[in-house]
């Protein structure tokens, strides 16, 4: 039964000013949809320039569930290309990085392909003379994406060619990008300790929801935050807090903390947490750091910098990011009850080696698939997935601290537990969803 | 759910059996949920390490699934008590199959013996079940008679896979 394809009217029936239906979370036939429009409509997070240092180097990844990958050309720069042979389908590439030399050969039929994509050969050529393989779609070799932006490093691609340009798609919000690499003392930043993939049987939008739910940790993360407080209360006095305890326990804040952090709104659905202070403001100072962040800066851009605490940064549709613990979390979808979700960390490109250590005791102690604060989360998660096929109510709530008036304001700062986060990533997704349609 | 108490060692210095039954001991404590006495067989000093790469050398600056001192090994045992813990709402179940130990090292002058163990792992809660295959190494001493677990670290034979929750003790 296809009740949404085609149908703009009924997809914007979906999204209500304070309230979502169900179906933006349980529906195949609107996770197709978002495949086919509202990914390759916006710009979606591709990879980091770090993955992929030299020429040849390769990065497989997907944007939706398409599969593409991420290379860097022999002149330089970087190309996203969709991971799919022109002649029979055959993926490329099938381990996720590696250097693949000056060329791409398939290992079906030996097609090959330069880094750009373009067909460079093809064995036997002359079966295919006389047949007018010139103007077959085969013969423009590995379709590129065409819209790439490198940000600083962040790699972004727009699959169709309608819709905004890179600067309007993200106005502002990219200071977020900018703090998180001015952090390091040569504004350098490089993907580094691994990745965490955690697999989650939920919709992709519940972790991106998530991302500015401040009502939720000294609740749901009473079992892991809570116990973290409880034993190190037992701690002899005068024992130094460990790093460990410093990164979990600030979840159990109280209401007014998180009240008082602020939330930022930016267009298109982006936005942050922590406008004046946050859960990584109290963290204990690295030794060496500040000093070569005031050899780099001055002490005032230093203090500048070091001073913004933003918590999370969501970047719709499906990242976000820790500038103060150089983290990027990528929400990776699989069908409407699956999702892949991967942890990257970043190092600071020359500061101290503790800032790493820290960004992955944090990543490990929050994000991993091991971790306590994870099952926390994922269990709400699975338990919604399941809660929504109740036929008593078809809509979910998104009406804390709405006003009226908010639709369209932008750059505004406003109390921290405000759910006009998730309404306004909800008002991008109608937009992108339904763009061109 | 008896099982002997642990002794303390005949000798000071164990045997091979000895420690090959201590390694067994501490799977067969995970699997009945005896996570109290579990932790008592770690030292002071310990760390449970479950590295995120394969052939994995340093759990400082390359990331790991897990590498917890005791301090976090004690909130995760307190946590899978605890009222609110919903995710544990229904509990999760283990359950160990484990080649016999081989201890590959013994240094009785520097206090630090060294099992292998291969092992089958599954976890399980509601309908979902789970195998894991990995390697657990032990690194042993002798602390006042008795044997403790220095380091414990597995290594999954998947260890890069994209796993679900994995949430009691390997
Ligand atoms: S499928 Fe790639 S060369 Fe034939
Ligand atoms: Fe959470």
């Amino acid at each position: 039964m296809t009740r949404y394809a085609g149908n703009a009217a009924a997809l914007r029936g979906l999204v209500r000013d304070q309230e979502v239906h169900r179906d933006v979370y349980v529906s195949e036939e609107v996770f197709q949809l978002e495949m086919e429009h509202m990914f390759p409509n916006s710009w979606v997070y591709v990879g980091h320039d770090s993955q992929v240092p030299n020429a040849g180097d390769y990065y497989g990844t997907t944007i939706g569930t398409q599969p593409i990958l991420l290379v860097r050309h022999t002149d330089g720069t970087v190309k996203v290309l969709h991971n799919r042979c022109p002649h029979k389908g055959t993926r490329i590439t099938s381990e996720t990085c590696g250097n693949t030399g000056k060329f791409f050969r398939c290992p079906y039929h030996a097609w090959s392909f330069k880094t750009d994509g373009s067909l460079l050969a093809i064995p036997l050529k002359k079966g295919y003379e006389n047949t007018g393989f010139e103007q077959s779609h085969a013969a423009t070799g590995m379709a590129p994406v065409r819209h790439v932006r490198n940000y600083r490093g962040f790699v972004f691609a727009k699959i169709n060619d309608g819709g905004l340009d890179f600067e309007e798609f993200f106005g502002e919000s990219l200071s977020s990008f900018d703090n998180m690499i001015d952090r390091s003392p040569v504004g350098q930043l490089k993907v580094a300790g691994g990745v965490l993939r955690y697999m989650h049987n939920c919709n992709w939008k519940m972790l991106v929801e998530n991302q500015t739910d401040t009502c939720h940790p000294m609740v749901a993360h009473e079992s892991s935050a809570g116990t973290v407080v409880e034993v190190w209360k037992k701690a002899p006095p005068g024992t130094r807090k460990p790093m460990a305890v410093e990164i979990i326990a600030p979840f159990m804040s109280p209401y007014e903390f998180f009240e008082n952090m602020g939330i930022r709104i930016w267009d298109n659905g982006h936005g942050h947490t922590g406008v004046h202070h946050s859960i990584h403001s109290d963290y204990s100072a690295i030794p060496g750091y500040f000093e070569k962040m005031t050899a780099a800066y001055g002490e005032e851009r230093a203090k500048a910098i070091l001073g913004e605490n933003r918590h999370n940064t969501v970047y719709f549709p499906n990242i976000m990011i820790k500038g103060p613990i150089q983290l990027l979390r990528h929400f990776k979808p699989i069908a409407a009850n699956k999702t892949l979700v991967e942890s990257w960390t970043f190092q600071l490109v020359d500061a101290p080696d503790m800032l790493l250590e820290r960004t992955l005791m944090y990543n490990r102690l929050i994000n991993a698939p091991t971790s306590i604060v994870g099952h926390d989360d994922l269990e709400m998660y699975e338990r919604a997935q399941e809660g929504l096929h109740s036929n008593a109510n078809e809509w979910v709530n998104l009406q804390r601290l709405y006003s009226p008036d908010e639709a369209g304001q932008t750059n505004v700062a406003v109390n921290g537990t405000s759910e006009w986060p998730m309404r306004h990533q909800f008002r991008a997704w109608t937009k992108f969803m339904t763009m061109g349609m | 759910m008896s099982m002997v108490a642990e002794a303390p060692l005949k000798n000071a210095v164990p045997t091979d059996q000895e420690l090959i039954d201590f390694v067994v001991r501490e799977a067969r404590l995970i699997d009945q949920q005896r996570f109290d006495e579990w932790l008592d067989l770690y030292a002071d000093d310990a760390f449970y390490w479950m590295p995120l790469e394969w052939n994995q050398t340093d759990p400082r600056l390359t990331c790991s699934l897990m590498y917890e001192d005791k301090l976090l090994l004690s909130i995760r045992v307190e946590r899978l008590k605890g009222a609110r813990t919903f995710s544990q709402k229904p509990k999760s179940r283990c359950h160990h199959v484990l080649q016999t130990p081989q201890v590959d090292s013994r240094d009785a002058a520097a206090n630090s013996y060294v099992t292998w163990t291969p092992m089958h792992y599954v976890e399980t809660r509601l309908e979902e079940q789970t195998l894991y295959a990995a390697w657990a190494t032990h690194h042993i001493s002798v602390e006042n008679g008795r044997l403790k677990i220095k380091l414990k670290r597995v290594d999954l034979i998947n260890c890069d896979a994209a796993f679900g929750n994995i949430q009691l003790f390997m």
